[in-house]
C-alpha cells in the first residue's frame, strides 16, 4: 500500500536511506523489500519532504516511523489534490471502509494543518479545518492526546527564492497519522549535555542515523575501532545493541577526564548498559586471535581522514620514513615504554577498516562508516573504496563547506572472506609499509581542504570559476 | 575487561607463532551485573574457542563452566545460559595483565582497558 512520507527537512541525503534501512528491519520478506518502491507526488521536487513509498501494512509503516530520525510523519493519504475543491473530491472518493473505522463515536482525533515553504496564519489553518464538515466525523476532538491525528498538508510556489527545493504548483494533502519520528531523544542526547567530549564526537543526531543504517537492535554486537568517546556507540547502546569498541589513543579510552568523565560514564549517563568491551588497540595491526571471524553484526565509525583528527598507526614516525633504524627497546624500559606512532594515511586506513570489516562483520552484516570527498571532483561515485565482500547500499551526502563534504556509506557484506583475499590484503599492507611516504602524500586531505581556493587565487572573483553544483540542503545541515 | 574480550585476542608481535590464550595475570576482579540477553549468548556461543574460556574463567575465580561443551543442544538450558551469561560477561578484570604464551611480554590491563599496542620493535 502507498503511504505518504512526509520528512524534515534536513539531511537530505540521508532520508531515504534510513526508511529504506529501517524496513529491513521490520519487514518480514527482506529480500523482497531490499529496495523500495518510492514515487515523487504531482510537481514536487525530489529533494521535497514529501515521497509516497510502498509499505507491505500499517504496522510496518509505524515501526519504521517510529525508530526513524528523519520522518515527520508517514500518512495514509485520504486524498490529495491541487486545490481544496479537488482535495474534497478526492477525499470523498476515497473508500468509507478505509475512512468510518477512523471516524466513529467515540474516539477522539485531531486536525492539524502543516504547509512546507510558507506560514499559514491561526485564522487561516481554522478556516480550513472548518472547511472539512463533508467528512462525517462522529468522534470528539481532542488536541492533547487524540486517538487519530488527521493532517492538512500544503504545499505551493512561493517563488523560488526561499532556497527550498521548488514547487510547481499547488498541492494539498489529507491523511491519517499513522507514525512519527521521536526526536525528543535528540535533546536528550545532545552533544553540549554529554559528560565526556572530544573533539571530533559525533553529533547525536548523524550518530542515531548511523546506528540505524547499521540495525542496531537488542542481541547484536557492533564495533567501532576508532571509538574515541564513544559518541557512536552510545547511539546504538540506545537501541539496545551491545557494544564494543577500541581507539589507539589510552588517554582517551582509559582514563578521560576522571572517574565520573570517561567513555563508561557516557553510557552511565544515560542509564545504558555499558560497552562489553573497550580496548587499546591499532587498527593498522589489529590483536584479534586468527581463526576468529563474523562476530560483529555492524561495525560503525568515523575514521580519522586529517581533517580534524589525523590518523596514527604503530610503528614510530622515524622508522616509518626511513631515517632511523629499527629502535629496539632496552629491557630495563619495557614495562612502561610508551610507543611512538606514525601517521596513518586515508587510504590505508580505509583499507584495513574494510579488510577487518570483511572478516569480522557476520553474513549481511553492515560496514556503515564517513568518507571524505573533495567536492571539486566530479564523478565522486567512482572514488568511493571497494571490497569484493561488500556492496554498497547507501551513499548520502554532508556537504561541510564549499571545499569538501563526507559522505556516509553503507555496505553490506555479501560473500565470504577467502584465503584470496587475506593474502591479497597482506600483501597491500605491506605495500602500505613500505611505501610510507608516498602514501602518506597521496592522500593528504587537509592540504587541499584548507589551502586557498585555486580559483580564487587565479581570478581574484570566484564568481568568474564554474558553477557550484546544485544541490539543495536542509536549513541548517 | 569481560572475558568475552580475552577470547578474541591475542599476542601479534610480529614473528611469534604462539599467540593465544594469552594467559591472566589477576590483581583485580570486579563482579558487575550484566542484562541478560539470551540471543546474544547463543549467538556468541559459536564464536567462542571454549578451552580458552573455561580456563579463564578458572583463572579469574569462576570454576563452574562444564568443560566440554560437544553440541549446541546445550544452549537450551537455562542453567548453562547463566552460568555462561556470568563468566562471559558479569566478569571484568579490572587490574591484572594478558602475557604473550610465547614471548612472556604483558599486555597490561589497567582500569579494566586491555592495552594491547605493540612497541617499535615488534611491528
Amino acid at each position: 500500500m502507498w503511504y505518504l512520507c512526509m520528512f524534515f527537512h534536513r539531511l537530505l541525503d540521508y532520508r531515504k536511506a534510513e526508511v529504506e534501512s529501517l524496513a529491513q528491519l521490520f519487514l518480514d520478506d527482506k529480500d523482497k523489500w531490499s529496495s523500495l518502491e518510492w514515487r515523487i507526488p504531482l510537481h514536487h521536487h525530489p529533494d521535497s519532504p514529501f515521497h509516497y513509498v510502498n509499505l507491505p501494512s500499517e504496522d510496518a509503516a509505524r515501526n519504521i516511523a517510529n525508530r526513524s530520525i528523519l520522518v515527520k510523519g508517514i500518512y495514509e493519504i485520504w486524498g490529495e489534490g491541487g486545490s481544496y475543491e479537488e482535495l474534497e473530491e478526492s477525499i470523498r472518493s476515497y473508500p468509507d471502509e478505509r475512512k468510518l473505522p477512523y471516524l466513529e463515536p467515540g474516539t477522539t482525533f485531531k486536525i492539524t494543518v502543516d504547509s512546507f515553504g510558507k506560514v499559514i496564519s491561526f485564522q487561516d489553518q481554522n478556516d480550513r479545518i472548518k472547511g472539512f464538515t463533508y467528512i462525517p466525523f462522529k468522534g470528539q476532538v481532542n488536541l492533547k492526546n487524540p486517538d487519530h491525528k488527521f493532517w492538512v498538508m500544503e504545499t505551493d510556489d512561493y517563488g523560488s527564492s526561499n532556497g527550498l527545493p521548488p514547487v510547481e504548483g499547488r498541492r494539498i494533502f489529507f491523511g491519517r497519522e499513522v507514525g512519527g519520528a521521536d526526536r525528543s531523544l535528540l535533546p536528550t542526547y545532545q552533544l553540549k549535555s554529554r559528560n565526556y567530549l572530544g573533539p571530533t564526537a559525533m553529533d547525536a543526531e548523524i550518530a542515531f542515523l548511523m546506528a540505524n543504517q547499521a540495525l542496531a537492535t537488542p542481541g547484536k554486537l557492533v564495533y567501532d575501532p576508532f571509538v574515541g568517546t564513544g559518541s557512536i556507540l552510545v547511539a546504538a547502546a540506545h537501541f539496545g545493541a551491545m557494544t564494543m569498541g577500541a581507539d589507539i589513543d589510552i588517554r582517551v579510552v582509559r582514563d578521560g577526564r576522571g572517574p565520573d568523565c570517561n567513555v563508561w560514564s557516557n553510557f552511565k549517563q544515560y542509564g545504558l548498559p555499558m560497552p562489553v568491551g573497550l580496548l587499546r588497540a591499532d587498527n593498522n595491526l589489529p590483536p584479534w586471535r586468527s581463526g576468529l571471524k563474523e562476530v560483529f553484526d555492524a561495525i560503525i565509525c568515523d575514521p580519522p581522514y586529517g581533517v580534524r583528527a589525523g590518523g596514527r598507526k604503530s610503528g614510530g614516525r622515524k622508522l616509518l620514513k626511513g631515517t632511523v633504524d629499527p629502535y629496539t627497546v632496552p629491557d630495563d624500559k619495557r614495562t612502561d615504554h610508551i610507543p611512538s606512532t606514525g601517521a596513518y594515511s586515508l587510504v590505508e586506513c580505509v583499507h584495513d577498516l574494510l579488510d577487518l570489516a570483511a572478516r569480522m562483520l557476520i553474513m549481511g552484516g553492515r560496514l556503515v562508516f564517513f568518507y571524505p570527498v573533495l567536492r571539486e571532483d566530479d564523478n565522486v561515485e567512482n572514488h568511493f573504496p571497494e571490497h569484493p565482500c561488500f556492496k554498497l547500499i547507501a551513499t548520502s551526502e554532508q556537504i561541510l563547506s564549499s571545499r569538501y563534504s563526507r559522505v556516509l556509506l553503507t555496505m553490506v557484506k555479501i560473500s565470504p572472506y577467502t584465503e584470496e583475499i587475506a593474502e591479497a590484503a597482506r600483501i597491500k599492507h605491506i605495500d602500505f609499509r613500505e611505501n610510507h611516504l608516498k602514501w602518506l602524500e597521496d592522500g593528504n586531505l587537509h592540504s587541499a581542504v584548507f589551502s586557498p581556493d585555486p580559483q580564487l587565487t587565479a581570478t581574484g572573483d570566484s564568481k568568474l570559476g564554474k558553477e557550484p553544483k546544485p544541490k539543495y540542503r536542509g536549513k541548517y545541515v | 575487561m569481560r572475558l568475552l574480550t580475552h577470547n578474541m585476542l591475542s599476542s601479534n608481535i610480529k614473528g611469534v607463532s604462539n599467540r593465544f590464550p594469552l594467559r591472566i595475570e589477576v590483581e583485580k576482579v570486579l563482579e558487575k551485573q550484566g542484562d541478560f540477553n539470551a540471543d546474544f549468548l547463543r549467538n556468541m556461543f559459536p564464536k567462542i574457542e571454549w578451552k580458552a574460556f573455561v580456563d579463564a574463567a578458572r583463572t579469574i575465580g569462576y570454576a563452574d563452566l562444564p568443560e566440554e561443551v560437544d553440541d549446541s543442544s546445550i544452549l537450551t538450558s537455562e542453567e548453562f545460559l547463566n552460568k555462561f551469561h556470568h563468566a562471559l560477561l558479569e566478569l571484568h578484570l579490572e587490574e591484572g595483565a594478558l602475557v604473550c604464551p610465547e614471548t612472556g611480554r604483558r599486555f597490561p590491563v589497567n582500569k579494566g582497558i586491555p592495552n594491547m599496542l605493540l612497541h617499535e620493535d615488534e611491528v
